[in-house]
């Protein structure tokens, strides 16, 4: 099946995404603590003034650099196709900060950590999330924006 | 110290599974939510990925008393659904899907490629700004 789909990475992704649950787990597990990361981008920049102790919050978030930095040395580089305008990393950005506040999490804290909890709040986030981006790149796709 | 050690490398661990798995790829994310393109099913590997390590992790977390570096569990409830938590999810999936970015892949690209992940990371901050004057 996945001979249909030269391009995609299904060792890495898999390998890669073992990484994110082993790191999910260590905070979980040490620390008693969802690896939410935009509630831990919202704590340690002091956006959010309840959560995670804030110094956590801010070597939880200093890692994530420090870590994909360590990737691109081992592998001599990470490829990142980000598009050529400013535009939709404004615009995504402010829709991503927004809503990941409004709805208490992301990819990681309800994709990731709640979904493996079996909690009905983040599958029932994950999935609309989940619509909401296969919707948003269908209009892209349909109005000439891909 | 070891609280910090520990949520340091958990950053660390995450943020290059992020990258090692093209997951701090702007493309590759939005070819997964690209169903009427060339569809990109790496992202579903990732996720698969990260919750087996998880699930057994929840499965630990409810036979111990505490966690190991800390004298609590600080969990989120989940069970109350509401219009937040679903108008929420929905404005971020579209920019997520705009993006092809979400918060952890945006905070590692800033060691990768700095300029347009930092126009990202400001942008998502202000974001979350915006709610908290807001609400």
């Amino acid at each position: 099946m996945l001979a249909a789909f030269p391009h995609a990475m299904p060792v890495e992704g898999l390998i890669g995404g073992l990484m994110i649950g082993i790191a999910a787990a260590l905070m979980l597990l040490g620390l008693g603590r969802i690896a939410g990361v935009s509630g831990l981008a919202a704590r340690a920049t002091g956006i959010a003034d309840s959560g995670a102790p804030r110094r956590i919050a801010i070597a939880f978030v200093i890692g994530l650099p420090l870590g994909a930095f360590l990737v691109s040395l081992a592998t001599g580089g990470v490829v990142t196709r980000f598009p050529p305008s400013v535009i939709p990393m404004i615009l995504g950005g402010l829709l991503v900060g927004f809503g990941t506040r409004l709805g208490s999490g992301c990819t990681s804290g309800h994709g990731v950590c709640g979904m493996s909890r079996l909690s009905r709040r983040s599958l029932t986030a994950t999935a609309i999330f989940m619509a909401s981006g296969f919707i948003t790149v269908a209009l892209m796709r349909f109005g000439g924006l891909l | 110290m070891i609280r910090l050690a520990i949520a340091l490398v958990a950053g660390s661990i995450f943020g290059a599974g992020l990258a090692y798995s093209g997951m701090s790829d702007p493309a590759r994310v939005q070819g997964f939510l690209d169903l009427f393109g060339n569809w990109d099913p790496t992202l579903a590997f990732v996720m698969g990925g990260a919750i087996i390590p998880m699930a057994f992790a929840w499965l630990i977390q409810r036979r111990i008393d505490k966690p190991f570096a800390e004298a609590h569990f600080s969990l989120p409830g989940t069970v109350n659904i509401d219009r937040k938590l679903g108008i929420g999810a929905a404005l971020f999936g579209a920019g997520w899907g705009i993006s092809g970015l979400c918060p952890g892949p945006g905070l590692a690209d800033l060691a990768i490629n700095p300029l347009p992940a930092l126009a990202f990371v400001i942008a998502m901050l202000a974001g979350m700004a915006v709610h908290r004057v807001t609400n």
